[in-house]
């Protein structure tokens, strides 16, 4: 382990008020200084941080890695990479990998996958029922002593209501943090796009607002009845964030997270049938992203997500309703956070909590801030570099971004896990 | 087109000069680009003789009729267009299951491009996919959309532009048209109202029960009517849309006998329309579920004379398209 000492950034830390320009100490990959250095420590790495962002290591509570299902075309170790490069130090992986993560044997392998990689901390997520099928609960204990910090259902929802009550009611008793996308198991499940004046126009099957709403308040009541901790994740809708609020006014302990490129693009985005606009849950009005917006500023949306879904050339190389969902989100979570901060949507404070201590303490990590003991996962940003973004540079295999050519104003300069340097600028 | 604000779609369909290199949909094409075509039309029909002139402009031109959905009268009207322009015609009827995967669907495309094909008259069960055609082939071939999931079906709009003009003068701002019947899943219907809006009709009206209407009409620049007696009331054009027996089992209809109890046009619903009014249909139709056979077969239906206009209109469209390559031969 070398002992860093990452010289005159800005720290800034939300979780612990923090925002002043100062040093910063790391020692046996944690944290063990901020300002003056102690008195035996001697740094073998300086890093210059002069007009640089100190912050956390973000948190990304929807990713999907590749592996297992996908090895001949990405690893947990690529992606991690492209992680890092982003700024995000740790990510959820969501169970729909292929074997689905439903046992403490696909947990193990992804953990195992992690560490061997080394580049980022890998938080698997385990399916709520047997191969998400919803009729079987999977072994949740099990797979949470191997390292499992939530259950979700990723895509698929529960269409048995006895079901879903039963692993709520069985996750409460473990008191295990369930993960839940609410979508309706009928209602627009043939629907490639929002309903709504492009839908209608263009005549794509359509998903409506409410397809979104009945499965949030399926959730709601049911978390309410058994005292799941629940937390509902990428929310796409005004109304929703309108629900969610609400439960949490009568003291409900949910969180919610919203993906970023819900932040950003509408429903409009998809008028000329581009197959990398094609997202679950839709793009939806603007009404709905302003609502998500607010929704973030007020704190009933505490986390944004990347989403991230790498997917293979091919997936996206076909008409509109046949490519397949998803954005490759990794390398823009940062940018397009920073651009929302840049146009005053956003204050720095808000966006960068939502990827940090916010997530953090909703999994219950000890993560997501600048905390001395923490352990020392760190970016460091330069605010001021001005860059395109272009999906041939990308590290991630999967290159199904809209964000193509999009310009961005700020850039991770370095990146450390666990006290290493895991990603710095290439050298010219 | 559609009045989004902030909505700048790049017409991919259009040249540098703003000429149409593509037919995708008739959305963010200019009036003057379908008073062309409409105009054009006049020169390959007699319209008192329905007599089809033809000149064969696209000798040694290769057209590709590429339909991935089966489709016999639209191929067929398509074929007897191009054949009547001079034009070598290949036939393919492909199957969608062999073309699950992106690159197999591409490579049918290249494949035939290697054969040297001039145009591709594409028709595809999925919306957007005459958009994914354009552009993926090579910049000398033209695309002509021949209908494209629920998206669009231009050549079918033009043709029945084409049709209420003969019938009614070309001057539309004093007309009202109402499309009765599934608007919802209508590609027809949607390029309908689009060529409608580009000619400045006074009124669109789309009739139907809410569960075949689209969400937001208005966007469209159109007017949702759920009551068919107001929406057939003053009308100078009824078009009816064939009903597709999906929309029973897909749970949007209870049956064709309630359908045409509830949304028919009938000879007694006819009479709340203008004296004068027209009536049309893309075909096929079904007697008895969207149009009674005395309307259909009555003195004020036209829908054949839109089977004998589509020819003109095709030839139009196609020798529009490939204008270049026509005066270069």
């Amino acid at each position: 382990m070398i002992a860093i000492t990452i010289q005159q950034g800005r720290l800034f830390d939300p979780a612990n008020q923090l925002d002043v320009i100062t040093d910063l100490h790391i020692n046996h990959g944690r944290i063990i200084a901020i300002g003056e250095a102690p008195a035996d420590f001697t740094a073998s790495k300086v890093i210059d941080a002069k007009g640089m962002l100190v912050i956390p290591g973000l948190i990304d509570l929807s990713t999907r890695l590749g592996e297992p299902g996908l090895e001949h075309f990405t690893t947990i170790a690529r992606e991690t990479k492209a992680a890092v490069s982003g700024g995000i130090t740790s990510l959820c992986v969501m169970p729909d990998t292929d074997p689905v993560n439903d046992t403490f044997a696909v947990t193990e392998l992804i953990q195992r996958r992690a560490r061997q990689a080394e580049t980022a901390y890998v938080l698997p997520v385990g399916a709520l029922t047997k191969g998400l099928k919803g009729e079987a609960l999977s072994e949740m204990v099990a797979m949470h002593r191997e390292g499992c910090v939530a259950f979700s259902q990723a895509n698929q929802p529960v269409v048995n209501t006895q079901t879903l009550f039963n692993a709520f009611d069985y996750a409460a008793t473990h008191k295990l943090l369930v993960m839940m996308r609410p979508i309706d198991a009928y209602l627009g499940k043939d629907g490639v796009a929002h309903r709504g004046a492009i839908s209608s126009a263009l005549g794509l099957p359509d998903i409506p607002s409410a397809a979104e709403t009945l499965a949030l308040a399926r959730l709601l009541l049911l978390a309410e009845e058994t005292g799941v901790r629940l937390h509902l994740s990428q929310i796409s809708t005004a109304r929703a964030v309108e629900m969610i609020q609400d439960a949490q006014a009568r003291g409900l302990p949910v969180t919610a997270d919203v993906a970023i490129h819900n932040l950003h693009l509408t429903e409009f985005d998809v008028a000329d049938f581009a197959s990398f606009m094609h997202v679950q849950p839709p793009l939806r009005s603007q009404r709905d992203r302003d609502a998500l917006r607010a929704g973030v500023k007020a704190g009933v949306i505490s986390a944004i997500c990347s989403d991230h879904t790498p997917l293979m050339h091919d997936d996206k190389l076909l008409p509109f309703p046949e490519s397949v969902p998803g954005i490759s989100g990794l390398e823009s979570l940062l940018p397009l956070l920073l651009a929302l901060v840049r146009e005053h949507v956003l204050t720095l404070e808000q966006a960068i909590k939502a990827v940090t201590h916010q997530p953090a303490s909703l999994l219950g990590i000890n993560r997501g801030s600048l905390q001395v003991g923490a352990p020392a996962d760190i970016a460091i940003v330069d605010l001021e570099a001005d860059w395109l973004f272009n999906r041939r540079q990308l590290i991630s295999a999967g290159d199904n971004t809209p964000f193509h050519k999009w310009p961005f104003t700020g850039k991770v300069h370095t990146t450390l896990f666990q006290g290493r340097v895991v990603h710095q600028p290439k050298l010219a | 087109m559609f009045g989004y604000p902030g909505l700048s779609t790049p017409n991919i369909q259009l040249n540098d000069a703003g000429k149409l290199k593509h037919l995708l949909t008739l959305e963010g094409l200019k009036p003057h680009h379908i008073r062309d075509i409409l105009d054009r039309a006049d020169g390959f029909i007699n319209t008192d003789t329905r007599q089809i002139h033809k000149q064969p402009l696209l000798k040694g031109k290769t057209i590709v009729n590429l339909f991935f959905e089966a489709s016999t009268r639209t191929r067929t009207t398509f074929e007897i267009a191009e054949k009547s322009l001079g034009a070598d015609v290949i036939n393919l009827n492909v199957a969608t299951s062999a073309t699950k995967k992106g690159e197999s669907l591409l490579d049918t495309i290249y494949n035939l491009e290697a054969m040297q094909a001039d145009m591709f008259v594409v028709r595809h069960a999925e919306s957007g996919a005459a958009h994914f055609f354009a552009r993926h082939v090579a910049p000398h071939v033209h695309v002509l959309n021949a209908g494209d999931g629920r998206h669009a079906h231009p050549t079918q709009a033009l043709l029945d532009a084409y049709t209420i003009r003969h019938f009614k003068g070309v001057d539309f701002s004093q007309l009202r048209v109402a499309i009765v019947g599934d608007i919802l899943h209508s590609r027809v219907a949607r390029s309908q109202i689009q060529v409608l809006n580009l000619l400045e009709t006074e009124e669109i009206r789309l009739v139907g029960p809410k569960t075949l209407l689209p969400h937001d009409a208005s966007a469209m620049g159109a007017h949702c009517f759920t009551d068919i007696e107001a929406g057939l009331k003053d009308v100078d054009v009824v078009i009816t849309l064939r009903m597709q027996n999906e929309r029973m089992s897909s749970a949007r209809l209870p049956s064709e006998q309630e359908y045409f109890e509830t949304y028919g046009i009938t000879e007694e619903r006819l009479k709340l329309a203008m004296p004068d009014a027209i009536v049309m249909h893309p075909g096929p139709i079904n007697r008895g579920v969207e149009i009674a056979s005395r309307v259909a077969d009555g003195p004020q239906s036209v829908i054949l004379d839109q089977v004998t206009f589509g020819i003109a209109v095709r030839m139009s469209v196609i020798a529009g398209i490939m204008e270049e390559q026509v005066t270069s031969a």
